[in-house]
């Protein structure tokens, strides 16, 4: 019954808690669901059926019983970054072959803990490298978007002999889906096209550089990378440690809001986990933003933005005034030196953390003629061509005579980004409204990025800011691009201050309306 | 700054990444034109700004000296490409 994965989380959970459905019914829903889609949109690498129904059947005898949890019955997708316990856990790299983890991610594990369901893992971009979901060694995923022509069909005037209708002619417009796949962004490619096409009520995701709002901004969904140090990380495979955040992509505003409550925590298993409680996300959704002060930064107009996006912001800035938000014109001065220290900062992290993939303690291993032949073919085998990219920028920044000139500067740029947030915050901005991307979802091997590391890494600019900063950054749907494409805004909040990011988005939500592919797979 | 060939093979040894004579050329490409784009930096007036170390202000966490984990040597070897009797096993190191 295809009614039940077109239910938000806070509408299933609802109805399971009014014993109106079941979770074995919701989770068989899905299951199905993604057995006629995933062969066309490749958005899992692995399902776990079985494991799901033994997880629906429990979650169904605690519901009984009234003991749910927070999200008791609800189906979920993982990326595959997250370690979950003797399943699938590659990062989407050949380098991982066969890895199943003896032990669980804290995020998962909070996630089960509060009833959820897991219907299996998504794809990714390899280790999280990616804007496009292109370099996974599972091939890319598709877009459950695809680019539509408005056509205007003449209605012809026709007389129907004696007492026949006479139709008076004219137009009516129509929307032809046009047959070019779509990329879903990335690296959260998979999570967020499984959102967008309903084969799954929410996933979980990561977020580096943009990955959780870029994909978000792409599909129609709604992404938030919350503040670093509010999800854990242990159990999350490794990329940049210093910038990686989890979070979670869903339908609605009010889903992220749950999904997060229930994923963040206070770790001691991770060091860099803010001893702070987790506040009740929910609540903050329907709250007046009557008196907010939202910042509108100039940096975030770049040259050759496609003016759907500019009218998008305009759309968004009226929304918010119209609410009641006082808008101010800010200036994030460094804002166009964040991408170019992060294509730093994040592969001197990443080329650290992937030393670790050497063929001795899990994984693909090529063998050698003596250990160091053995690494090097190991690793030549089991990295992609993005991931090799970036080990060896990372390499290269930290190698003698280079550390001061690349990666001392770039951390003090660093600096100097983070202090532009600080000193805006402190003027007594509330909030900032920026749009997410720079562009609609494009083709699969678009040529242009194929050729050019560094234009694929140009998708990235308005939310890779967020990250060197370590503020919380949400991506909300706002509108279609004239090409019938989902366009998305960001807000970016005050450190732990989520619950304003969902409460204005909200609004944003409320004014733009929600957005869903027409299915066509 | 931007890098040769030679130096594209020596990033890729420390790297531990077997290349060959056409992946280093491609590379070579490649890397440049990112390290083109890092340029931009030099023009940040960096004078009297301290790098950043943490991205939020914490003290680092403390925990008690114990022992809270452990006697799992058959967990952590069991993902392992070649073991024996809990020990990892890779090609003669020492000659």
């Amino acid at each position: 019954m295809s009614e039940l994965t077109h239910l938000t989380i806070s509408e299933a959970r609802a109805k399971l808690r009014g014993k109106e459905i079941t979770a074995a019914e919701i989770t068989e829903a899905y299951l199905a669901a993604i057995e006629r889609a995933n062969p066309v949109l490749n958005a899992y690498v692995a399902v776990t059926a079985e494991k799901a129904r033994d997880m629906a059947n429990a979650s169904d005898a605690r519901l009984a019983t009234g003991e749910g949890g927070a999200l008791e019955g609800i189906p979920l997708g993982i990326k595959d970054l997250f370690a979950t316990q003797g399943i699938h856990t590659q990062a989407c790299s050949h380098v991982l072959d066969g890895f199943k983890p003896h032990y669980e991610s804290t995020v998962t594990t909070n996630l089960w803990a509060d009833g959820a369901v897991m219907l299996g893992k998504l794809n990714m971009d390899e280790f999280a490298m990616g804007s496009s979901n292109e370099t996974s060694y599972y091939g890319p995923v598709i877009n459950p978007w695809r680019r539509s022509r408005l056509d205007t069909v003449v209605m012809p005037t026709t007389h129907q002999g004696d007492g026949g209708f006479v139709s008076a002619g004219g137009t009516k417009t129509a929307r032809t889906l046009d047959n070019a796949q779509l990329v879903p962004g990335g690296s959260s490619g998979g999570s967020a096209s499984s959102v967008a096409a309903f084969l799954c009520a929410g996933a979980t995701a990561t977020d580096t550089g943009g990955s959780i709002r870029q994909p978000a901004a792409l599909t129609g969904t709604v992404g938030i990378k919350p503040t670093y140090g509010r999800c854990s990380r242990w159990g999350i495979v490794a990329f940049a440690s210093s910038l990686d955040q989890a979070g979670p992509i869903a339908r609605d505003v009010r889903d992220a809001a749950i999904l997060l409550k229930s994923m963040a925590s206070v770790d001691p298993k991770d060091t860099t986990s803010v001893d702070r409680p987790v506040p009740d996300y929910e609540a903050a959704i329907g709250k007046p933003i009557k008196g907010m002060k939202v910042g509108i930064p100039k940096e975030y107009r770049v040259d050759g933005m496609p003016e759907d996006i500019e009218a998008l912001w305009q759309k968004g800035i009226a929304w918010l005034k119209d609410a009641g938000a006082e808008i101010v014109d800010i200036s994030l001065p460094h804002t166009k030196y964040a991408l170019p220290a992060y294509y730093i900062v994040a592969p001197a992290e990443a080329s650290s953390n992937l030393a670790r993939y050497d063929g001795v303690r899990y994984g693909l291993r090529v063998p050698g003629k003596d250990i160091v032949e053995m690494y090097e073919k190991t690793r030549a085998a089991g990295f992609g061509r993005e991931v090799k990219r970036r080990i060896m920028i990372g390499t290269y920044v930290l190698s003698a005579g280079y550390y001061d000139a690349y990666y001392l500067q770039a951390q003090k740029v660093r600096t100097l980004i983070k202090r532009d947030f600080e000193n805006v915050f402190a003027a007594g901005v509330d909030v900032i409204l920026t749009p997410a991307t720079p562009s609609a979802a494009f083709g699969i091997a678009d040529e242009d990025m194929a050729s050019d590391p560094v234009k694929m890494y140009l998708n990235d600019i308005f939310t890779v800011t967020v990250n060197m900063a370590g503020l919380p950054g949400i991506s909300v749907p706002a509108g279609l691009d004239g090409k019938g494409l989902p366009l998305g805004l960001q807000l970016i909040g005050r450190p732990f201050d989520e619950e304003t990011l969902f409460q204005t988005a909200h609004v944003i939500e409320q004014a733009a309306g929600r957005f869903q592919p027409e299915k066509w797979w | 700054m931007s890098v040769d060939l030679q130096t594209v093979k020596r990033v890729a040894h420390l790297a531990r990444i077997a290349v060959s004579e056409e992946d280093a050329e491609r590379m070579t490409g490649e890397l440049n034109a990112i390290l083109g784009f890092v340029e931009q930096l030099n023009e940040v007036d960096v004078s009297g700004v301290e790098p950043m170390t943490s991205v939020t202000p914490m003290e680092m966490k403390k925990r008690q000296d114990a022992v809270t984990d452990g006697n799992k040597a058959a967990d952590i070897v069991a993902n392992a490409p070649a073991t024996e009797e809990n020990f990892f096993l890779v090609p003669k190191v020492v000659e």
